[in-house]
């Protein structure tokens, strides 16, 4: 015992290390595993008890059950619209905001500050049932046809930003000064140092806070499940989980087929921006 | 107010004419520059207007009325939606559920979040891969998480029960049951948000000087000393930051109550933004689902004065 040299004691630690990394992971990922390898399964072999881990004839109609079950592709469109309309309005108002907070004078910026600073403090969750009641009464009063179960309606409440606009400030800050004044001296004006000059430097920030936007919106659950009626202005999310309580626990491998639908493409947009999403998460976080 | 410094060493080598023509078009340029600000920040302003700020008068509004969201007549009822709020108890169990749910999220993910980020820290090769497995449940979609995790906590045929076959013991019908729904919704909670803890706390711990643990050895502090006195102290900003940012998210949790249980069996995991939800969109009680949202509402306000009192440096990236 006494002679455990100092380098065995490292490989132990070093074992034990990746020993609690792989059951780490595997906790972690059990349950996405338990997804894909469900979606595939018969319904036959998802009473089978103890379950097999990887399905014995892989049964790939689950999926074309699952697609045919609700109209997908509808969800698949509203989604799309849904989300690169609010992210893209979220980008352009932070972008925008940002560069005004930054760079122009104006006597009531700290008016402006503080208007944002609460914006941030009031979330969307308390401000659904005033907002229902908006798109349902007060905009028939006003153009005599209501926007419940619209697209604007799903978009509109969610393309104002503060984080985000307060988080590109931050950056459009942090900029060489030596070349916006050189934009200034060569007579670029504003609208010419934005574009030309701004946007290009900081790319990296609003392709991060894009991303982070367009991940909240696909997500989004709460507001589209209160503001759409219909089965065709339904958003995957809201789509998948009225499927979901219609079909219940009936047949899990077509169920699961359909929450792949769901996830799938922000599972493809994370393998290839992760790194981008975590560095502009936690700089959020550690660089104040 | 535009004759600036410059402006006046100037003065004495121009003609007056000149200096005026310059000075007009300064405060022109000068005005220019406030209507682009107005410009820039007017779409902004006003959706928050429309969409947050009014809204929360409409509430305060609302929440003194009796309406079931369709008939044209408000009743005003001054505050009897507060009074039977305050009386209510379904409305002290969902408190008290919130209360449950929040703790215990937040703790658990925290907790399971810093462990996970202490091991990743180790230099262990793939460290950054399994960095990204446990980060990717933060970005799936609740609700399709949720039934999953349905499917998961089956008593007969889920993952869980398979499980809990290993040591002899028999599942739980997870969530059909008052006592175990809410511990489901909460397994499933920190299983999707632990992640987010983990690489903020990681990016804190690679952030801490190596010199600190270095002179910690030297007057001789062991693992566990060193782990008291160097990583906590300079973790503790962070920590902060993640536990009020984690309050504030379990506050608006909906996705995955929504789907796992809607709130039951008999409200055991009825949560107050689940309660809004229900008041409003459900049994059609308008005024009781804003007066309940403005519960919610100072609450969380709490949460972030706090947060303000004690990082106002912090204050710009939210």
């Amino acid at each position: 015992m006494g002679n455990l040299s100092i380098q065995n004691q490292r490989r132990l630690s070093q074992a034990a290390g990746y020993l609690a990394m792989v059951l780490i992971v595997l906790v972690i990922g059990l349950p996405v595993w338990w997804m894909f390898s469900a979606s595939l399964k018969t319904t036959q072999e998802i009473y089978t008890f103890p379950p097999d881990w990887i399905p014995q004839n892989p049964r790939w109609s689950n999926f074309k059950e699952a697609w045919e079950s609700a109209p997908f592709g509808r969800f698949y469109l509203n989604s799309i619209i849904t989300t690169l309309g609010g992210s893209g309005l979220e980008v352009i108002n932070a972008t925008l905001g940002a560069y005004a907070l930054a760079y122009l004078r104006f006597p009531f910026k700290n008016v402006v500050f503080a208007i944002l600073l609460a914006a941030l403090m009031i979330p969307a969750q308390v401000t659904i049932l005033p907002n229902y009641v908006f798109f349902g009464s007060t905009v028939y009063d006003l153009i005599g046809e209501s926007w419940v179960n619209t697209y604007q309606a799903i978009i509109l409440p969610g393309a104002s930003v503060a984080f985000g606009t307060f988080l590109m400030r931050q950056s459009f800050l942090g900029l060489p000064r030596e070349v916006l004044d050189a934009a200034k001296v060569d007579g670029a004006g504003h609208l010419r140092t934005l574009w030309d000059v701004v946007l290009p430097m900081a790319r990296p920030v609003i392709v991060t806070f894009g991303l982070i936007s367009v991940v909240a919106k696909w997500n989004d659950y709460l507001w589209p499940l209160v503001i759409t009626q219909t089965e065709n202005m339904r958003t995957l999310t809201v789509g998948i989980s009225s499927l979901y309580d219609l079909e219940g626990n009936t047949q899990w491998g077509v169920v699961m087929a359909a929450t792949i639908f769901v996830i799938f493409p922000l599972l493809v947009v994370f393998i290839f921006a992760q790194r981008f999403i975590i560095e502009g998460l936690t700089a959020g976080a550690t660089k104040g | 107010m535009v004759s600036t410094a410059r402006g006046r060493d100037v003065t004495p080598y121009r003609g007056q004419a000149v200096v005026q023509a310059e000075s007009r078009r300064r405060r022109l340029d000068t005005r220019k520059e406030w209507l682009l600000f107005i410009l820039f920040m007017l779409p902004n302003i006003v959706l928050f207007g429309l969409f947050t700020f009014w809204p929360m008068i409409e509430n305060i509004r609302l929440s003194t009325q009796r309406w079931d969201m369709i008939s044209p007549i408000r009743l005003d009822v001054g505050l009897t939606n507060y009074r039977y709020l305050l009386r209510d108890d379904t409305f002290h169990q969902v408190l008290l559920n919130t209360a449950y749910f929040t703790v215990a999220a937040v703790g658990l993910s925290l907790l399971l979040g810093l462990i996970v980020a202490l091991l990743l820290n180790q230099p262990l090769k793939l460290r950054n891969g399994a960095r990204a497995v446990v980060f990717a449940p933060t970005l799936l979609s609740g609700a399709a998480i949720g039934i999953v995790w349905s499917y998961i906590f089956d008593p007969r045929y889920g993952l869980v029960a398979q499980g809990l076959s290993w040591f002899n013991v028999s599942s739980p019908d997870w969530l059909n049951r008052p006592e175990w729904s809410m511990p489901a919704i909460i397994i499933v909670y920190v299983w999707k948000n632990l992640g987010f803890a983990a690489v903020i706390f990681l990016a804190g711990l690679q952030a801490i000087p190596k010199d600190l643990y270095d002179a910690a050895r030297v007057d001789g502090a062991n693992i566990w000393w060193r782990f008291r006195s160097v990583t906590l102290p300079m973790l503790s900003p962070i920590t902060f930051f993640l536990l009020i940012t984690s309050i504030l998210n379990t506050f608006q949790a909906f996705d995955i109550i929504r789907v796992m249980t809607q709130g039951g069996p008999v409200d055991a995991t009825n949560t107050l933004i689940y309660y809004v939800y229900e008041q409003g969109f459900i049994d059609f009680n308008a005024g009781r689902s804003a007066a309940a949202s403005l519960v919610l509402f100072v609450l969380m306000m709490i949460v972030t004065l706090v947060q303000l009192r004690f990082a106002e440096e912090r204050v710009h990236y939210g």
